[in-house]
């Protein structure tokens, strides 16, 4: 039996920035049009070559093979290329070089509730949405009860999707999807939305849908999902696949080679002007960030659980901006916030106004992290709108410390926080009595204080 | 157990050149397209005070201007029927034609998310838009009946042939608004072109004034505007009047050309719809 869906040599080209709204506005054209027809009257050259400069190859020959029952995990960081690969797999684009072989029904979705209208009820927009990604009208109808019930808005069916709240149309859209029953199914990061309750209902869905025999692509910033729920994963790193192999060794090679991959490794210190992480669209005002522990000591990537942390960002603000707030986030291997930093959070401040280059320091008396890999974002927001984004900022290693002065250093779970034990006196006790036990021994001194 | 292989595949590939349209996919997806008439009916005349009551006062109140400027104060008179139902009856097919090029030509543009976060046929959202008019259509039509017994209007023979007229129009409305709509997604100029082209429109098709007025020269020439023949036959079919057979011939040419020659040219252009839009 031939895979079912065969990817060869595939690859995207996109126009660039400037290249682009050079070709897309009318003016443009029309004056390109006298500028080449008087060259062609002057005897001009035209000035240099358009060729590849203003473009960004998306997708660069990429080539896999899935089978029938393969659960796909694709990883890989922000305009790695992941989603334009779905897009072309899903048909809304096509490649610029290369082809695709599709040997079953697809369901694509790329995103939650896609045509839903904000004024047609719920009923509605689960037909609307459901034939849209494929099914008939009978089958939705078949299925309607089961979709109704899982997005768990009998009560809200009859009223225009416009007042429902995010959640809820995360909910519904998610439903009605999780109801197709195509041969592959391709998803792209959808469960990044919905409370936490709702992500693992559709996680559970798309194993079960996974188990049943159906293939399945699976983008997604969230490696425990990857993990669980694939077999096999592919890393895509500047639009070129680099690992086709297990689930788990992409996750690794992902999170090794590619998540931490930081100039700052090995230094305290990353120049920020021209990060590969700068999310798209943003400007470059966040310029170095560096890491210290007490006493001005640069921290070199590790940090004993529980030390203290000075992130210090450099910064540039536009002329007199009155109104801006820096952010550090960590996150973990798996793309999961665990904490943000913000200046805006600090009760104390002595700065109003500013213009030109800043520099400031975010001082953590301990970083109560268990021991593993964290990258760190930094976000810097004026007058309430995200500026400038660096993702993977520099990378922080936790190592393993006696936080908590027993000899057992804390490894597991997301964070340590002190906390005390005792008894309260209401249980039995051995030999002696209970009040007496609740001495002074059951108390302990926590690490933090030494350090 | 079985391996149930299906020999079905599909191979996706870059595409230069002209391409047909896939009528046996769109024939297949029929049912969406059902979906977004629907869709754009109900949603068109939401959170208004009429309602559906727009679709006969457009072109009634239109009736009522034209009659009162055009028929009273500038004195421009009919070969026969009662000046109302003179530019109603043209007025039928003109608000459904330029409703439709207006309506579809910002489709694409207005629906980002189907054209960026989906695949389904593209042709079906301007062509949706414009199934959705149809309605619109045959309630103004059935406005039409009620004049015509309100003046007495008696109809004639040749009434079998106004379908004919009616399906002219909307073959050109859809090939224009392929192209149009098309455009729109690559030039956003489209959009402040399209309502002067339509208010252009009106005046060089016969809505107004009968065709006595334009010089017999002029007649052919007239019918490349699609409008100017289907506007001529309908009328004459429907209340009578005079006819041109030259002029209908050009403009249902012209129909067929719109028609088949939006469907390439909208086909060509949607490859490339998801990445500029």
């Amino acid at each position: 039996m031939p895979p079912i869906i065969e990817v060869q040599h595939l690859s995207k080209k996109y126009p660039l920035g400037a290249a682009r709204a050079k070709e897309d506005s009318l003016r443009a054209i029309v004056m390109e049009g006298f500028k080449s027809a008087w060259r062609t009257v002057s005897g001009q050259k035209p000035a240099g070559s358009e060729d590849d400069s203003g473009h960004i190859w998306s997708v660069r020959d990429v080539s896999f093979e899935v089978n029938t029952g393969d659960v796909l995990g694709i990883v890989g960081v922000n305009g790695a290329g992941k989603s334009t690969l779905l897009k072309i797999l899903s048909r809304i684009t096509e490649p610029t070089e290369g082809l695709v072989k599709l040997r079953g029904r697809m369901a694509s979705l790329l995103e939650v509730g896609t045509g839903f209208h904000p004024d047609l009820t719920g009923r509605e927009n689960i037909f609307l949405n459901g034939v849209m990604l494929g099914m008939t009208r009978h089958e939705v109808q078949a299925k309607f009860d089961e979709i109704v019930a899982f997005a768990e808005l009998e009560r809200f069916l009859d009223t225009q999707v416009k007042h429902y709240s995010s959640g809820m149309y995360v909910r519904l859209g998610f439903a009605v999807a999780a109801h197709l029953e195509p041969e592959i199914l391709v998803v792209d990061e959808v469960l990044a939305v919905g409370d936490m309750a709702f992500q693992k209902k559709c996680l559970g869905k798309m194993s079960e849908f996974g188990q049943g025999g159906r293939t399945v692509l699976f983008v997604s910033h969230n490696m425990a999902a990857v993990e669980n729920l694939c077999q096999r994963g592919l890393v895509l790193s500047q639009g070129k696949l680099v690992l086709d192999g297990s689930a788990k060794e992409a996750v690794q090679y992902y999170v090794h080679n590619i998540a931490s991959r930081s100039d700052g490794n090995n230094t305290n210190k990353v120049d920020l002007r021209n990060a590969p992480g700068r999310r798209q669209r943003m400007r470059s005002l966040i310029q170095e960030l560096s890491l210290y522990s007490a006493g001005q000591r640069p921290v070199n990537g590790l940090l004993p659980i529980g030390a203290p942390l000075k992130v210090r960002v450099k910064f540039e603000l536009p002329p007199s901006t009155p109104d801006f707030d820096i952010r550090v986030n960590f996150l973990n291997l798996f793309g999961q916030l665990i904490f943000t930093a913000r200046s805006s959070y600090e009760p104390q401040r002595t700065w109003d106004t500013r213009s030109g280059l800043q520099s400031f320091t975010c001082d953590i008396p301990s970083l109560c992290l268990t021991p593993g890999e964290y990258r760190l974002d930094v976000a810097l927001v004026l007058s309430n709108s995200l500026v400038d984004y660096v993702e993977h900022a520099i990378a922080l290693t936790v190592i393993e410390s006696d936080f908590y002065g027993t000899g057992q250093p804390p490894n597991i779970g997301l964070c340590v926080m002190e906390h005390h034990w005792s008894d309260s006196g209401e249980g039995e006790a051995e030999g002696r009595q209970a009040a007496n036990s609740e001495g002074n021994e059951a108390r302990r001194h926590f690490a933090k204080e030494g350090r | 157990m079985a391996t149930t292989y299906k020999p079905i595949e599909l191979v996706l590939r870059p595409h230069k050149g002209w391409q047909a349209i896939d009528v046996g996919e769109i024939w297949a997806t029929r049912e969406l397209f059902n979906f977004l008439v629907w869709r754009d009916v109900k949603v068109r005349y939401k959170q208004t005070l009429l309602g559906g009551l727009w679709a006969v006062l457009q072109p009634l109140l239109a009736m009522l201007i034209f009659t009162v400027f055009f028929n009273r104060l500038a004195g421009i008179g009919t070969d026969g029927p009662p000046y109302p139902l003179f530019a109603y009856t043209g007025l039928v097919l003109w608000t459904f034609f330029s409703n439709s090029i207006s309506m579809a030509s910002n489709s694409l543009v207005g629906n980002q998310v189907l054209v960026s976060k989906v695949y389904f046929p593209r042709v079906f959202i301007p062509l949706a838009s414009i199934g959705a008019l149809l309605l619109d259509l045959l309630v103004s039509m059935l406005l039409l009946i009620v004049l015509m017994f309100w003046y007495h209007w008696h109809v004639t023979a040749a009434l079998i042939w106004f379908p004919l007229y009616v399906i002219g129009t909307i073959l050109s409305a859809s090939g224009l608004g392929l192209i149009l709509s098309g455009l729109n997604v690559r030039f956003r100029d489209v959009k402040y072109a399209v309502p002067f082209l339509i208010q252009m429109g009106l005046f060089v098709s016969p809505v107004i004034y009968p065709l006595r007025y334009v010089p017999a020269r002029f007649r052919l020439l007239m019918g490349i505007n699609p409008m100017a023949g289907m506007i001529t036959g309908f009328r004459a079919s429907v209340i009578g009047g005079a006819m041109d057979w030259p002029l209908v011939g050009v403009s249902f040419a012209t129909c067929a050309v719109l028609f088949v020659g939006g469907l390439y040219l909208f086909r060509r252009m949607e490859r490339r719809f998801a990445d500029i839009i």
